[in-house]
């Protein structure tokens, strides 16, 4: 019984990790780089949320909606100012660009007087409840996070499978020229990718907020969801949300059965066991460079 | 404007090109020795910080700016080198042993971080590298009964055949030795076949295939010379402070590291150098700007990764070539002076090449 507790929790630590994850593969697969700013957009989220409730007065919903609203068009206005006129340089100027917008974010949040250096409770109506089932003691916090998880899959699917702009998006991650000269917007697209990256990290923070408070260094979570994105094989949505899911349910093991120290280390234990064996990912597509 | 016609193969690879190198590098030099009769203490103490994580830098840009291969987790290596050092100096070794222990040992966990280096590149290689700071920042935390855990440990001052550095003069000296030797040992690797094939490496790793350069020796070698760097850097950082824990050696010193190498311009050895002084300098400037700014944003804790953030930021969108590219910018407008066209260092816009090539 206490082997399920300890993966359900892990599950629900994983979703966050593969939420975070969802962001970077969504930006990697479109515009081939990767955001190390995700983190700080998932705190962003959290902060968004907070003012929203503690100093407008929203009520929780409407906090969540417009939090997430608010940072997808924050998504939307960083592509289009900083990323878009550096896209065609090397990989890595975009690396070093993310990280920048990540320590302007962690700054800017913690030079709000008397705001930033604190940590903070978001209210949400579920706070400490807990569901009986059986032997098995259910944090709402944590069933929440799953049940959101599946449900932002379901609709992300919905969104790739059948409507016109996921198509579209799935066309100019495959090639971008090829999407371009068929008539789609590929950059109007890259925005649309930030944007939903941003909210799905938005996403992320109101999910983490109860459980871990809201605070400026929240964002280092984001680091931890790298290794998920990389078991799960950088390339693959799906593999996002199981890679971060395998990640959080062997750290929760790890936390219980080995000695300390291995919980905080085991991600990155296994990613790079994971890159030695195989270096696409669960889901990766194995793919060699022709001349 | 300054004309070299070349007579002979040498004066391709020779170190100086020309007289007035020559003539400025050893005024520099000069000015270097001349340093600790000419600073005030603190600021001596500044300018072997500075030339420590040149050191270091040096080490990260043979390998981020020469092979093309980037590590976000290079203070592992600083780590491991400074932990070597602390622990053998502590030990009684004389100073010389242990700098090559350090440097020997940094090298040899390089490689095994070098080895998933050959499977993946790219993003993947970051991630590895990222991964494997992390894991050595908890292994210094955990592994109590050499490294004192959380705790920390203190080092002795470097001790040469009887006699101990205790000075801090002394230090700057023995610190100005090692940069000078570290930057020799780089310009002299860099016109060899082996600096060439990192180059190589670099610009098309199929090229360099093809021309066979053997890519996993080429990698590996890299990651454990710039180890190595770091390694030797990590020692003498170590005795600067004479007090280490491994909160030092974590993801942040290891993106101070990458911000270094990024601002002072990647694929320069004076990149390495300036960014050592920007890195070093930055916080001076911001404490001093404090007093100019209104307290609400003076004294707010968050205003020095601001400032990191968006200096970063312009530098990449503004002057990718970095601090060393500007100065070259400047150079050249003035040699040519009423010649110098915009478009010079345009970089071309490479259209989107995919690691996922299909």
């Amino acid at each position: 019984m206490q082997v399920l507790q300890l993966v359900i929790s892990g599950v629900a630590q994983g979703c966050i990790y593969g939420l975070i994850a969802l962001g970077f593969v969504l930006i990697y697969k479109a515009t081939e780089t990767v955001s190390f700013a995700q983190g700080e957009l998932m705190m962003l989220g959290a902060f968004c949320a907070l003012a929203a409730m503690a100093f407008m007065g929203f009520p929780f919903w409407l906090a969540v909606v417009s939090a997430i609203v608010a940072m997808a068009a924050f998504g939307v206005l960083l592509e289009r100012i900083v990323i878009r006129p550096i896209l065609g340089q090397p990989a890595f100027s975009i690396v070093m660009l993310t990280i920048g917008i990540g320590y302007v974010a962690r700054g800017l949040i913690t030079m709000i007087p008397g705001i930033g250096t604190e940590t903070h409770t978001l209210a949400v109506p579920y706070k400490d409840q807990v569901l009986n089932v059986g032997a098995l003691v259910l944090n709402m916090e944590q069933m929440a996070v799953i049940a959101s998880t599946a449900v932002l899959c379901l609709l992300l699917y919905g969104v790739f499978r059948y409507s016109k702009v996921g198509i579209a998006m799935q066309a100019s991650s495959q090639n971008q020229l090829a999407a371009y000269y068929m008539g789609i917007p590929v950059k109007t697209l890259n925005g649309l990718v930030w944007g939903l990256s941003s909210a799905a990290a938005a996403i992320a923070g109101l999910l983490l907020a109860p459980i871990t408070f809201v605070h400026a260094n929240m964002g280092f979570i984001g680091l931890k969801a790298f290794p998920a994105a990389v078991v799960g094989g950088f390339g693959s949505l799906p593999g996002a949300i199981v890679g971060g899911l395998v990640i959080g349910i062997v750290e929760s093991l790890a936390g219980f059965y080995l000695p300390e120290g291995f919980k905080d280390t085991a991600a990155y234990i296994v990613v790079l066991v994971m890159l030695m064996v195989r270096p696409n990912g669960l889901f990766g597509e194995k793919l060699r460079k022709k001349v | 404007m300054r004309f070299i016609f070349k007579t002979d193969y040498d004066q391709d690879i020779r170190l100086a090109k020309h007289g007035g190198q020559v003539f400025w590098y050893s005024l520099l030099m000069a000015l270097l020795l001349a340093a600790p009769w000419l600073f005030a203490e603190y600021w001596l103490a500044q300018l072997t910080f500075v030339l420590i994580y040149a050191i270091v830098g040096l080490g990260l840009m043979l390998l981020a700016g020469f092979t093309g291969l980037f590590s976000i987790g290079h203070a592992a290596f600083l780590g491991v080198g400074a932990y070597t050092e602390a622990v053998l100096v502590n030990a009684g070794w004389p100073f010389p042993v242990s700098l090559v222990m350090a440097a020997g040992l940094s090298a040899a966990v390089g490689v095994i971080v070098g080895l998933p280096a050959l499977r993946v590149k790219g993003i993947y290689l970051g991630i590895a590298t990222l991964s494997f700071g992390f894991i050595v920042e908890e292994v210094l935390a955990r592994w109590e009964s050499v490294t004192g855990g959380n705790a920390g440990i203190s080092v002795k001052k470097p001790g040469l055949f009887g006699w101990t550095i205790d000075s801090g003069t002394g230090f700057y000296f023995l610190c100005l030795a090692v940069a000078v030797a570290a930057t020799l040992a780089i310009l002299n690797l860099l016109r060899s076949p082996t600096g060439r094939a990192f180059v190589a490496i670099r610009d098309s790793e199929i090229s360099a295939q093809s021309m066979g350069i053997h890519l996993a020796r080429y990698k590996t070698l890299s990651f454990a010379l710039s180890a190595a760097f770091a390694g030797v850097g990590g020692a003498l950082y170590a005795h600067k402070l004479t007090f280490i824990s491994p909160d030092q050696f974590n993801i942040l010193q290891s993106i101070d590291l990458l911000l270094m190498v990024v601002i002072g311009g990647l694929g320069s050895v004076h990149g390495a150098f300036l960014g050592a002084i920007f890195l070093i300098s930055m916080p001076q400037f911001i404490a001093l700007s404090k007093d100019w700014l209104p307290p609400a944003i003076g004294q707010a804790p968050g205003l020095q990764g601001v400032v990191y953030g968006v200096v970063l930021i312009a530098f990449v969108l503004f002057e990718p070539l970095g601090l060393y590219g500007r100065w070259l910018k400047m150079r050249t407008y003035l040699q040519l002076f009423p010649f110098y066209r915009r478009g010079m260092f345009k970089r071309q816009k490479s259209f989107q090449r995919s690691d996922r090539l299909r």
